[in-house]
């Protein structure tokens, strides 16, 4: 336990929006406050990145903060439940009181999305990898979705089954991209554009406009407030790599250790857990993940049972670049029961993992209703 | 290719450091032997001509990200072989020839 906890949640527009960055910032900002019953001038603590080389500083410029506490860590998508780790040290520090951690992008209205990525010059990925042209990030995920089939007898069939389920979930989420578009069959994966082998278009998440924000406080002041207070158990992280030729194992991610520390930290077990939300860029990372924090043994991940990625996760309801934010947005719903047709019944308590690049970075929060 | 190997703990390492990061010790330079197994590959079909992008496994340790011709049909753990002088260098299967 750590005292501190959720206290409200929101998503900015979603899909294709034509808003800018900041107007997104400040819808999923404005959301989550009011669905706290909070106001601006209570934030004196501010995460996000993405917008600018001084993410914070720019964001609490537009918002008209001067908060007493900023993170503008950037580590990718696992950024966001690693904000909440140092939200809730800040907070029991005295630092601040009230944390509200944010997160908007674009991508789809700007068309600014690069199947290439960024190589940034001088780093030794620009040296010796650079010149045999891989994808970044999808021919890293493809290197270990081609093992894991490998490694388990398995073929591309068996991965499309997590994109077709995604889709299944989203139709259960209105505001999903998919929502209303009905199933998608295995059928339909295979035979979208292949792009790195054995990863096709649809085994990978969507490109949307998105984002949305989560307010934290002290577990004491949140009872005193208008939702019921979702708590902060435990937080795990790991970084492992950037390079695509560093780690020695592609089935052995930093989610081993992310989860192993979260569990360790919240004194629980996945047993435990009644939902997860776990960071879907592609279609491997899910069976992946669910083995490594310990929902399924190795090479069994695929026939999992543990409720997931309840609203279509970023293969079917939203990716604006970095999904984690929004991973915490639906754990935070799901544990309030707010749910309608896609609510986990009873759910208590709910584990959120977020990946950063090429499973470079990992970071897990475990969250508990407070009821 | 060239590996660096460390005076003291005697391990291998790609790409190079100013130490090495088993044990903080000095490195030389070595050629690598050219030989190893693909650890895992990947065929990029989003370029004029697809190439097939893989790690290999060196047979002294370390992971190289390379490319793989003249092998239509990769499969992971297949043993290649480095292709002298091409550069950047890139391996081809390893017929044991």
């Amino acid at each position: 336990m750590t005292g501190v906890a959720i206290v409200g949640a929101a998503e900015c527009d979603l899909g294709r929006t034509g808003r800018s960055i900041l107007e997104l910032q400040t819808q999923a900002v404005t959301r989550a406050l009011a669905d706290a019953g909070l106001h601006l001038r209570d934030v004196d603590g501010l995460a996000t990145n993405g917008i600018s080389r001084f993410s914070a500083t720019q964001l609490a410029d537009y918002l008209g903060l001067q908060p007493a506490w900023c993170d503008s860590t950037f580590a990718g998508g696992a950024v966001f439940p690693m904000y909440v780790a140092r939200a809730a040290q800040a907070i029991t520090a005295g630092q601040c009181s009230t944390v509200v951690i944010s997160y908007a992008n674009d991508q789809r209205s700007a068309r600014s999305r690069k199947l290439t990525g960024i190589v940034e010059e001088g780093t030794p990925e620009a040296a010796f990898e650079a010149p045999y042209r891989p994808l970044y990030p999808i021919s890293y995920y493809a290197m270990v979705a081609q093992r894991y089939l490998h490694t388990y007898g398995l073929d591309r069939a068996g991965l499309a089954i997590v994109a077709v389920a995604a889709r299944e979930r989203a139709q259960r989420n209105p505001v999903a991209w998919t929502y209303g578009k009905g199933p998608l069959t295995v059928d339909e994966v295979l035979a979208a554009p292949m792009i790195s082998t054995p990863l096709g278009a649809l085994d990978c998440c969507l490109v949307t406009d998105g984002g949305g924000a989560i307010v934290l406080t002290s577990l004491a002041r949140a009872r005193d407030l208008r939702r019921p207070p979702v708590e902060v158990l435990g937080y795990g992280e790991a970084i492992t790599h950037t390079g695509m030729a560093t780690a020695p194992d592609l089935l052995r991610t930093g989610a081993i250790d992310s989860g192993r520390r979260a569990f360790a930290r919240a004194g629980m077990r996945p047993a435990d857990i009644d939902v997860v939300q776990l960071y879907d860029s592609f279609t491997i990372s899910v069976p992946l993940g669910l083995e490594a924090l310990g929902f399924a043994a190795p090479g069994e991940g695929l026939a999992a049972t543990v409720p997931h990625n309840t609203g279509g996760g970023g293969l079917a309801y939203c990716h604006p670049g970095q999904l984690g934010v929004l991973l915490l947005v639906e754990a935070v719903r799901q544990l309030r029961g707010e749910c309608g047709d896609r609510q986990v019944p009873g759910a208590r308590t709910a584990l959120v993992h977020g990946t950063g690049g090429i499973f470079s970075s990992h970071a897990t929060v475990i969250l508990e209703a407070d009821r | 290719m060239m590996l660096q190997h460390c005076t003291k703990c005697r391990k291998y390492q790609f790409y190079p450091r100013p130490i090495c990061t088993a044990c903080g010790g000095n490195t030389h330079d070595v050629a690598a032997s050219g030989t190893g197994t693909v650890d895992s590959f990947t065929i990029v079909h989003r370029a004029e001509e697809p190439y097939t992008l893989a790690r290999v496994r060196l047979t002294e340790g370390p992971i190289v990200l390379t490319h793989l011709i003249d092998t239509p049909d990769p499969r992971c753990d297949q043993p290649v072989r480095l292709v002298p002088g091409s550069e950047p260098p890139v391996f081809r299967r390893d017929d044991g020839l």
